[in-house]
C-alpha cells in the first residue's frame, strides 16, 4: 500500500516514542511554530555550548509526520556544529521538497531518510518542516543574542 | 429508504466518476467545505460566457440586455428560494466578503447614525463560530472600542443559552450567530435569540452557510435582520455569495466597498448612493458565477430541499450509528438527530486527524481535517483538530458504509504498525 511509503516504521516508533520531548530549561532560545493550516505546534528549547548545538528539547502537538519528525530531527542535531547543523536542515528541506526525487543521504539524514516518501504527498510537506524550520529559527534568534 | 434517485444524481455531477489513488471510486464526504457541481451548473456558466457575455447595467447592446437579463433572473431565483424581496438580495464574491460588507458598514456609520458602534457598546457571538463570523467582529471592535462577548458551548455541542439576558445586554448593537455549526453539525435554536436581540434593539446577523444549502431557510419568517451564505456550498460556483438584509436597513446602511455601478450622482468633491442592491454592489460582478448559482438553486429546487433533508439525516444517522461502533472513536457535537444537519466530526485516540485523513485518502474518501476555521472551538474541546466527514443530495448509504469501514481499517492500520 502507498500509505506505507508515507508511514515508515521509524516514523512511527518516534511517533510513539519522542526523543528530547520535555522542554530543558533555560534555553538560548525559545520559539513556538504552528502549522496554521492544521494546528499543530512545536515549541522548542534550544542550548548552545560555543559553536556546538549540546541540547534541542521541545513540546508539541500534532500528526504522526510532524511529531516524529521533530524527534529524529534532535536526534541527528544535538551536537553537532552550527553550520553543520543548518547543512543538515537545508539538506532534509531539499528532499522534502523534490516531490519524490531525492530520496536522501541516510549517511548525513541517517532516520530523516525516512521521510522521503513524505514529498509525494505536497499537503505533508509542511508538517514535517514543522520542527525543522523552528530549529532554524531558534538558531537564529540564538546567534544574535 | 431515501426517496431520492441518488444513482440518477450522481450521473449529474461528472467529477464523481474520477477514480482515486489508484483505482477507488472517489466517495466525496467534504460538501460542508465546498460542494461539487451537477452538468448544469457548468453548462449555465459556459453559456454565458459563450454567448451572452458583457458587462451587466451598462452597454446599449443586446449581449448587454441579455446579460443583465440573465443575471438579475439569478437574483430573482435567490430571492423566491430564501423568501426575501427582489432589492434584498445582494450579490457578493462569498458569505465571508458578506460578512465584512456588514461590519465594514457598521464601522463606516458616522456618530448619532441608529448604527454606529461605539466604545461600551457590545457585539455577541458564539464559541462555535467559523472564523468569518467571528474575525470581522473582533476587527470591528477593535477599530470601535466595543466588547465583544460570546455565547459558550455545551459538552454535548449546544448553544448554551443560560445567561442569554446577561449576554445580550441593553449595551448590546450587534449579535452574529452560525445558523449550523461547520464543525459539530449543531442546528441553533434562533428563535429565543432573536427575540432576545430585538428586545435590547440589537442587529441579528446570521451565518447562514451550512444551513441554506441543505435546507428550507425563509428569511422572513426566521425574524433576523441580515442572512450571509456562499454559492459554492450548494452545487453552485465559486466567486459568489449572498447578502440579504432588510431593505430598510439595507437603504440606510453606508456602503462597503464603493466606485462604479453603486452611485446615484457624482461630483469631483462627492457622490450620492444607489439603495440596495447595488448600493452593494460596486464594480462588475461576477456575473457568470452568478448565473452559474442560479443554475445550481433550480437544480436544488428539481429535487426539492425538504427530500435533501430528509435524505442526509438518514445519511446522518447511519454515520452516527456506525462510527459509534469503532474502538476509541468519540463524536464531537450531538449524538442525536434533533436539530442537527448532515456534518458529523469524530476523533480517534491515538491517531491524529491528518492521519486519519491520509489514510481514508488512499482508499478513495474524501474527509476534511483540521481545525475546520473554527480555532476556538477547538480549544473548547480541547484538541487541535478533528476528522469531519459532511454529507449532501449526491452521498449514498454506500458512502457512509464505506466511510465507517474505511475509519476501522485506518485504526487497523495505525495500531498494528
Amino acid at each position: 500500500m502507498e500509505l506505507d511509503s508515507l508511514y515508515q516504521e521509524v516514523i512511527l516508533d518516534h511517533y510513539k516514542r519522542p526523543l528530547n520531548k520535555a522542554l530543558a530549561p533555560n534555553p538560548d532560545a525559545q520559539v513556538h511554530h504552528v502549522n496554521t493550516s492544521c494546528g499543530d505546534e512545536v515549541t522548542l528549547n534550544l542550548h548552545l555550548e560555543g559553536d556546538r548545538i549540546s541540547r534541542v528539547t521541545w513540546e508539541g502537538v500534532g500528526c504522526s509526520i510532524s511529531q516524529a519528525s521533530t524527534s529524529v530531527m534532535t536526534d541527528l542535531l544535538i551536537g553537532k556544529s552550527k553550520e553543520d547543523a543548518l547543512a543538515l536542515v537545508e539538506e532534509f528541506q531539499t528532499m522534502l521538497q523534490s516531490k519524490g526525487k531525492d530520496t536522501g543521504n541516510e549517511e548525513h539524514l541517517q532516520d530523516g531518510v525516512a521521510f522521503a516518501g513524505v514529498s509525494k504527498f505536497p499537503a505533508r510537506v509542511k508538517c514535517a518542516l514543522l520542527g525543522w524550520m523552528a530549529f532554524k529559527d531558534a538558531l537564529q534568534q540564538a546567534v544574535k543574542k | 429508504m431515501s426517496s431520492l434517485d441518488i444513482a440518477a444524481i450522481k450521473a449529474d455531477f461528472p467529477i464523481l466518476k474520477r477514480r482515486i489513488r489508484g483505482n477507488n471510486r472517489l466517495i466525496y464526504l467534504d460538501s460542508g467545505a465546498t460542494s461539487q457541481k451537477p452538468n448544469s451548473v457548468l453548462d449555465a456558466e459556459r453559456d454565458f460566457y459563450q454567448n451572452h457575455n458583457a458587462a451587466v447595467h451598462r452597454g446599449a447592446h443586446q449581449l448587454a440586455e441579455e446579460a443583465t437579463e440573465l443575471y438579475e433572473g439569478a437574483r430573482e431565483k435567490v430571492v423566491k428560494f430564501i423568501g426575501a424581496d427582489s432589492s434584498e438580495v445582494i450579490f457578493t464574491k462569498s458569505a465571508t466578503e458578506s460578512i465584512n460588507a456588514i461590519a465594514y458598514s457598521l464601522g463606516n456609520s458616522t456618530f448619532g447614525s441608529r448604527f454606529h458602534i461605539k466604545a461600551g457598546d457590545r457585539i455577541v457571538v458564539s464559541e462555535m463560530e467559523h472564523h468569518a463570523n467571528l474575525i470581522p467582529w473582533q476587527e470591528l471592535a477593535r477599530r470601535t472600542g466595543a466588547e465583544l462577548a460570546w455565547f459558550k458551548v455545551t459538552d454535548e455541542g449546544r448553544l448554551d443559552l443560560s445567561n442569554i439576558d446577561d449576554l445580550i445586554n441593553s449595551r448590546t448593537k450587534v449579535v452574529a450567530l452560525t445558523h449550523q455549526s461547520n464543525v459539530l453539525g449543531t442546528i441553533n435554536p434562533l428563535g429565543e435569540v432573536t427575540k432576545r436581540a430585538h428586545e435590547v434593539g440589537a442587529l441579528f446577523v446570521l451565518d447562514a452557510c451550512q444551513s441554506v444549502p441543505h435546507y428550507k431557510v425563509d428569511v422572513k419568517s426566521i425574524n433576523v435582520d441580515f442572512v450571509a451564505f456562499s454559492g459554492h456550498k450548494m452545487l453552485g460556483p465559486t466567486g459568489v455569495g449572498i447578502l440579504w438584509g432588510k431593505k430598510e436597513l439595507l437603504d440606510a446602511m453606508p456602503p462597503f466597498l464603493t466606485g462604479g455601478s453603486m452611485i446615484e450622482t457624482v461630483t469631483m468633491e462627492s457622490a450620492t448612493y444607489l439603495d440596495a442592491p447595488k448600493r452593494f454592489e460596486a464594480g462588475v460582478p461576477n456575473m457568470a458565477q452568478a448565473v452559474g448559482l442560479g443554475a445550481a438553486i433550480d437544480y436544488l429546487n428539481k429535487v426539492g430541499l425538504d427530500r435533501i433533508h430528509a435524505h442526509e439525516v438518514e445519511l446522518t444517522k447511519k454515520a452516527l450509528a456506525g462510527l459509534q461502533t469503532i474502538g476509541g472513536l468519540s463524536i464531537i457535537g450531538p449524538k442525536d438527530l434533533e436539530m442537527r444537519g448532515g456534518v458529523v466530526s469524530f476523533a480517534i485516540d491515538g491517531i491524529h486527524p491528518h492521519d486519519l485523513g491520509q489514510a481514508l485518502d488512499q482508499f478513495g474518501i474524501a474527509v476534511r481535517t483540521g481545525h475546520h476555521c473554527a480555532w476556538p472551538l477547538m480549544k473548547r474541546f480541547k484538541t487541535v483538530a478533528t476528522t469531519r466527514a459532511s454529507f449532501y443530495l449526491y452521498n449514498d448509504l454506500e458512502d457512509i458504509a464505506a466511510l465507517v469501514d474505511g475509519v476501522e481499517r485506518a485504526r487497523k492500520y495505525f495500531a498494528e504498525r
